[in-house]
């Protein structure tokens, strides 16, 4: 038996990277309950359709631009979220700590006042008061083991009254400074966005044949070579389809420069959360905290630094908002179903709320339904009533659907 | 079996007390190189907590402990896996949603300076080390350990043992939760750890599997020692009278 091992062990890894294997694999990984990202592809594509159906606005240039300056927001937001529900964790904090990032960068710009700073420093000072507050609430989830929806709620209430009070007076501040409002209504010129796809495609590329690469030296199952190609041109041509569709809407043609931060943010989480010893972590925390402690990782350490991520997130999310705005007042800071919306989106994309499974993509995939949803039934001319309803089912079925996939891939198990 | 003068691991009067509970009182105990040393004893005889006295999770009270002839101190886990000592829980303490290779190095990954994971690497060794075990029926070491048997999720909490160049392994019930085949592959992998020259230590109340792979076998009773027996001189008629009545030779009764 064991002389007849080696032999099979070399049949199989030679069989693995063929095309049809890895279909096959895929399918048999599929039906044991590791969908991947297939349901929420199919979703984006059904609501595609649907309103397209609907009104031809839908498809137009100009929309998808509106598009991408509607959903980036609530998307990066949910990058912070996702962070928390992979350690199975909560953070009801994010819809008002989003408003307070919103209300810091508009008072640390204001002109005419003792607290007057150059964009960006005004940008920085926003995403420290993210991380302060996720370290504040981080070390009393870590050190005192107070249920993180306890806490998040308390800093949840905190936000919104420090909003009121900084807010108080005016009600509004607006903001003036051109670095800021340009985060979310700069335009790339034409060119400007060919080469942002150029460099995209490029890097996508390098990055899926290093990795090709450097597994064939080692000896590892490479994958298919002709599914990497896929692959990259598939994503290539995503970029490049968005910067054509982008440069022929009218009146301001050309790529928003937030959709390039959203896709720089959603990909840096991605590499931190799958590339890094920290990312292989929050994995484990979220997994098993128990054999993470024994292995002897400092979960607590994890913990907060996971808080600290979605104070951040949601406070740059909440610059965003504000940016799209040029300004933040009571009505637009943090409330409404900002913290919703982007609980949703991470759960949408595949996040589950069980802790340990999902992909920061995720983020982008969910915040795109949420952000066709509403764009869509704005288009067409549907209520309100009709935008939370649709919302609400899509959740419930994003959620359901993680729930049965997690009971079928424990039963494949045994 | 490689007969060593100083044995890996050495119990001297080890004592550990819970409040007014004794639950050790002047232990002896020794493993050594290439041995399985089957660690036997009803609930209570004080088995788990011989196991976290050595683990590092709570300190001896009295008594000394060697490890390769030098006596130590065990303060906490870390110090445990410094000497080269690893314990696969009952539990296992593996992460379902983490693949084969990831759960082998949790806590001890392969990276660059700036924490990027070199997954190469860490793939390949685990692989390795799997075959060196002869752990063929994982079809890949990518997949999620929630997607594995029994058996092969207690495989790979004792390959990582291997992987880490460690010198002596405690099992705790191995084969407790397992079928028939899955306690065969289990009880062939023990076999294996010692031919790799580890010392390994088993603890089971399932007396058909440690008169299958234990070469030796120490008995307690009540927190005290009752004897250690040579497989080959003994039967299970008398390790079971050991184990309920504490020493069965008239000359060794303790009163």
């Amino acid at each position: 038996m064991s002389s007849a091992a080696p032999a099979e062990v070399q049949a199989a890894v030679e069989d693995q990277d063929s095309v049809v294997a890895i279909l096959r694999a895929r399918w048999v990984a599929i039906r044991s309950g590791d969908v991947g990202s297939l349901p929420v592809i199919i979703g984006i594509i059904a609501i595609a359709l649907f309103f397209n159906s609907k009104t031809s606005l839908f498809f137009s240039a100009v929309n998808f631009q509106n598009l991408i300056g509607q959903m980036a927001g609530v998307t990066v937001i949910a990058i912070g979220v996702v962070f928390v529900l992979l350690i199975g964790e909560i953070d009801l904090s994010i819809g008002f700590v989003s408003g307070l990032g919103g209300v810091a960068v508009a008072y640390f710009q204001q002109a005419g006042t003792g607290h007057q700073y150059p964009g960006l420093v005004a940008l920085g000072l926003a995403i420290l008061t993210g991380l302060v507050i996720g370290l504040i609430q981080g070390s009393i989830i870590a050190f005192i083991g107070v249920p993180s929806f306890v806490v998040t709620l308390a800093g949840l209430l905190v936000s919104q009254g420090l909003i009121l009070q900084i807010l108080g007076t005016q009600g509004v501040i607006g903001i003036q400074n051109v670095q800021i409002n340009d985060i979310s209504n700069y335009v790339l010129s034409k060119n400007t966005g060919w080469i942002v796809a150029i460099i995209l495609t490029v890097a996508l590329a390098a990055a899926a044949f290093g990795s090709y690469v450097s597994r064939l030296r080692a000896g590892l199952p490479t994958g298919n070579l002709f599914l990497v190609v896929v692959r990259v041109a598939f994503f290539g041509g995503v970029a490049f389809a968005a910067v054509y569709v982008c440069n022929r809407a009218k009146p301001r043609p050309g790529l928003p420069l937030v959709g390039l931060i959203v896709v720089f943010l959603v990909v840096l989480g991605g590499y931190v959360a799958s590339r890094t010893t920290f990312g292989r972590h929050v994995y484990a925390v979220g997994g098993n905290a128990e054999a993470t402690r024994r292995a002897g990782i400092n979960v607590k350490l994890i913990r907060i630094l996971v808080f600290m991520i979605s104070g951040a997130m949601a406070a740059m999310g909440g610059v965003i908002l504000a940016s799209r705005l040029n300004g933040i007042s009571l009505e637009s800071a943090g409330g409404g179903t900002i913290l919703l919306d982007s609980i949703s989106a991470a759960v949408i994309g595949g996040v589950s709320l069980f802790g340990g499974r999902g992909r920061v993509s995720g983020a982008l995939f969910g915040g795109l339904i949420i952000g066709m949803v509403a764009n869509g039934i704005d288009l067409v001319g549907y209520s309100d009533a009709i935008k939370f309803i649709t919302t609400g089912v899509i959740l419930l079925a994003a959620v359901t659907l993680d729930t049965v996939l997690r009971r079928r891939q424990a039963a494949a198990g045994r | 079996m490689n007969a060593t003068p100083t044995p890996t691991l050495e119990l001297r009067g080890v004592s550990k007390n819970f409040g007014s509970v004794q639950a050790l009182q002047d232990v002896d105990f020794e493993v050594r190189q290439g041995e399985v040393m089957a660690l036997v004893g009803d609930n209570g005889a004080g088995k788990s907590t011989l196991i976290k006295c050595v683990a590092g999770i709570y300190s001896i009270d009295g008594g000394q402990i060697f490890f390769e002839g030098e006596p130590v101190t065990i303060h906490g886990p870390k110090d445990a896996a410094k000497l080269g000592i690893e314990v696969v829980y009952q539990d296992l303490a593996l992460c379902d949603n983490l693949d084969v290779v990831q759960n082998m190095y949790l806590g001890r990954e392969a990276h660059d300076p700036v924490f990027r994971l070199r997954e190469a690497p860490m793939e390949r060794r685990t692989a390795e080390t799997l075959k060196s075990l002869s752990v063929t029926t994982i079809r890949s070491v990518r997949q999620p350990v929630a997607t594995l048997s029994g058996g092969q999720r207690q495989s790979v909490a004792v390959a990582r043992a291997v992987l880490w160049n460690n010198k002596l392994v405690f099992l705790d019930e191995p084969t407790a939760a397992l079928g028939v085949a899955q306690t065969r592959q289990v009880l062939d992998l023990v076999k294996r750890l010692a031919e790799q020259g580890l010392a390994v230590v088993l603890v089971s109340h399932n007396l058909v599997d440690v008169f299958e792979v234990a070469n030796r076998i120490t008995v307690l009773r009540l927190g005290r020692n009752v004897g250690v027996y040579e497989r080959s001189k003994t039967n299970e008629q008398e390790i079971v009278e050991a184990i309920t009545f504490g020493a069965p030779a008239p000359e060794e009764v303790v009163a």
